[in-house]
């Protein structure tokens, strides 16, 4: 069956990320989506460590490292100083992950897509803190537990839910939104390339387990991100200039499939998972309101 | 060489530094407003408003994206600025590391400005005086018209391939920022003739993709960058000396390399201070001058690179010396004294003084100043507060 994955490699052999890491997947498909015209900033995160130590550089484009909070203002300092040189050519590229993006970085986002730059923000969401160790980010789900989260003598997992960020970037009217994940590549290089049509700035989120801090065996990675999105936890939609579109074209399962499979939310008792179960029915019943809603009022 | 289109002006300190970074034709702002910096942004914002300027100014939702996207787009290879003050800088304390360690060329404004609590808005030198180990150099000016050109000469020393260290070149809050002086304005194309284009050696370029400030390990160049900057903060002397002295026969002033000498060649007693303490303080000197008594001052233009060489030249011949400071190390002394001290160690041993004036913007009086003289003439040593209210 012919794909419509590129060709194209931008990513050398030699990282240094886990075994079955998704966030380094992520990456992988972004560069190939995005082409060699491409600068990515990289805030303090596992991305910042995969590539390896000076000198080495795993990805064949420019690569600009930055403080945790900095990838909004650096993307847009980026794109200004390249364009004033003419350069409007290159993607310009912020690749954060959920701790840079949910928490530290959110005032950086938020700005950088208010102030209408052309640039991508990727947010690879691997639902924790995971290069200082797994420790609880505002994108961790219920349930799970992390090494601030931990489960002890008290049931001490992660009690809130999921800090959505790409709904955030919704509600702030981003020309372009969308949810990904790495179990789905063609449907993630699809929505990148929706993305290029959109002049402005576009925000993506995308799935990336990590077999480390979700404590799952790491051939189990692409099977992991497609039980999520088929489980309902990881709903994959498309917001296009104010037109929202939810996929719906996949076998549901039940959440407690999902939540069996990773060690992180292996204390969760049957009222706990149903509370999940509960989360992710409404969550779904919001996304298909807001497909009716948005498709009205562009009708 | 005095140039037809140079004129004079009465304008404000942040006016002048506007116009500073118009002449060094910056392409790219981004700031994020705090009084007293205010005007600088407001000017430039309205100049670019105005066609007057030719730049992109991004307004930023805090001070550390400030310095992110001006990190960022200097990266690209344009020369870029912004401009903050107190609580703002300090805000910035992590971008400051992140620009220096790039080893990118940035010069930015500060308008010192006291740190709270309890809030206040005057000046007083503690916000930079604590950005002193960030690897940035560091200027004081006096006048309106030093604010404006050390911003040109900030870029051509900064944009040294021997420097590639970013300049903070500073103003004391209202007592420059917001008061008006005769300023004269630039020639522009005499500036284009001192200050060329920027050059960036490495910067973003897909045809030869990079990293930029990757990771590095202990057995790594870590060690050896760090040294390395060191090293061109050393060079960076010479290069402001050169700098200095080329605008000053470009455009007929006088400034000095790294410090200022006021009637210093032969006097007994030396004062030293920085930023605008030092007009009255250089009135005080012809006040006891003309009582008899033998005293100079050293104003401190460059506090880092530290003017050491300069300092150990013009006080080998002093019998006491006065440190006065605008901030003040909480737990020792004022900050320039204890650069001084140490500069002196083991090889000049006279007495000198700290005195720790004007915090959050009180008045710096004459009498104030002819007390430090008196108790620098008694050649003693010690910290003292000056004019400190008792409370209580
Ligand atoms: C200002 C600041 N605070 C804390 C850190 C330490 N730190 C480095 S990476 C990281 C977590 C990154 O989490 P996330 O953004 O989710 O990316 P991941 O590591 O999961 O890939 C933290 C807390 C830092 N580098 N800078
Ligand atoms: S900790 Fe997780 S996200 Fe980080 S490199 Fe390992 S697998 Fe990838």
């Amino acid at each position: 069956m012919p794909t419509s994955i590129p060709k194209e490699e931008l990513m050398a052999p030699g990282h240094t990320a886990c075994h079955g890491c998704g966030a380094t997947l992520a990456m992988r498909y972004v560069l190939k989506a995005m082409g060699q015209k491409t600068v990515v900033s990289v805030p303090a995160s596992c991305w910042a460590v995969i590539p390896g130590a000076m000198p080495f550089r795993t990805l064949d484009v420019p690569m600009v490292y930055t403080p945790f909070a900095a990838t909004g203002a650096s993307i847009s300092g980026l794109r200004e100083g390249l364009d004033i040189q003419g350069k409007t050519d290159y993607n310009v590229v912020g690749f954060a992950g959920d701790g840079g993006t949910a928490d530290i970085g959110l005032q950086g986002l938020s700005g950088a897509m208010e102030r209408g730059h052309n640039v991508f923000y990727i947010m690879y969401d691997n639902e924790g803190y995971m290069n200082t160790g797994v420790q609880r980010s505002g994108s961790t789900p219920y349930g799970a537990r992390t090494t601030t989260t931990p489960v002890g003598k008290e049931r001490d997992f992660k009690k809130e839910n999921k800090k959505i960020v790409a709904d955030m970037m919704i509600a702030q009217n981003v020309p372009y939104v969308a949810t990904a994940t790495i179990a789905y590549p063609e449907d993630l290089i699809r929505k990148i390339d929706h993305a290029k049509a959109v002049h402005g700035p576009k925000f993506i989120q995308i799935l990336a387990p990590c077999p480390t801090g979700w404590y799952y065996p790491p051939e189990k990675t692409i099977e992991i991100s497609r039980l999520a999105v088929q489980s309902r936890m990881f709903p994959l939609y498309e917001f296009i200039q104010g037109k929202f579109y939810l996929n719906k074209s996949f076998k549901p399962i039940d959440v407690s499939e999902y939540v069996k499979a990773q060690d992180r939310f292996k204390h969760l008792n049957d009222d706990e998972i149903d509370n999940l179960r509960e989360y992710v029915n409404e969550r779904w019943n919001q996304l298909l309101e807001w497909e009716k809603i948005y498709s009205e009022q562009k009708a | 060489m005095k140039s037809v289109t140079e004129f004079k002006t009465i304008m404000t300190g942040n006016d002048a530094v506007a116009y500073g970074a118009k002449l060094a034709r910056v392409k790219f702002i981004s700031a994020y407003p705090i009084t007293p910096q205010t005007t600088i942004v407001e000017k430039l914002a309205s100049m670019i408003a105005n066609d007057e300027l030719d730049a992109k100014y991004v307004e930023v939702e805090s001070e550390h994206s400030a310095l992110a996207a001006v990190f960022a787009s200097e990266l690209t290879g344009v020369r870029s600025y912004t401009a903050t003050s107190s609580h703002g800088l300090l805000y910035m304390h992590e971008m400051l590391h992140w620009v220096s360690g790039q080893r990118l060329p940035i010069v930015m404004s500060v308008v010192n400005r006291a740190i709270g609590p309890p809030w206040n808005i005057w000046a007083d030198q503690s916000d930079t005086i604590n950005q002193r180990d960030t690897g940035w150099m560091q200027v004081y000016s006096e006048s309106n018209q030093e604010a404006m050109d050390t911003i040109i000469m900030g870029y051509k020393i900064a944009e040294n391939s021997e420097v590639m260290l970013p300049l903070m070149s500073m103003e004391d809050a209202f007592i420059l920022s917001h008061t008006s002086e005769p300023v004269t304005l630039r020639d522009q194309d005499l500036i284009n003739d001192y200050l060329p284009d920027l050059d960036l050696k490495f910067r973003i370029d897909i045809g030869n993709p990079m990293g930029y400030g990757s990771y590095d390990t202990p057995d790594g160049t870590f060690m050896e960058l760090k040294k390395d900057m060191v090293d061109s903060m050393n060079k960076a002397v010479r290069v402001i000396k050169d700098e200095t002295e080329k605008f000053n026969q470009m455009f007929d002033t006088n400034y000095g390399g790294l410090v200022e000498r006021y009637r210093m060649d032969d006097a007994d007693y030396a004062l030293i201070a920085m930023g605008t303490v030092a007009s009255t303080a250089r009135f005080v000197v012809d006040k006891l001058r003309e009582k008899g008594l033998n005293i100079g001052l050293i104003r401190i233009r460059y506090f880092r690179p530290f003017p050491y060489d300069d300092i150990l030249e013009d006080l080998k011949n002093i019998k006491a010396a006065g440190v006065i400071d605008r901030s003040v190390s909480f737990g020792y002394a004022g900050a320039t004294y204890s650069e001084i001290v140490s500069a002196l160690y083991g090889k000049i041993n006279i007495p000198v003084s700290s005195f720790i004036v004007g915090i959050g913007g009180r008045d710096v009086r004459v009498e104030d100043i002819e007390k430090i003289a008196d108790t620098v003439r008694n050649e003693s040593s010690g910290v003292y507060w000056i004019n400190v209210k008792k409370v209580i």
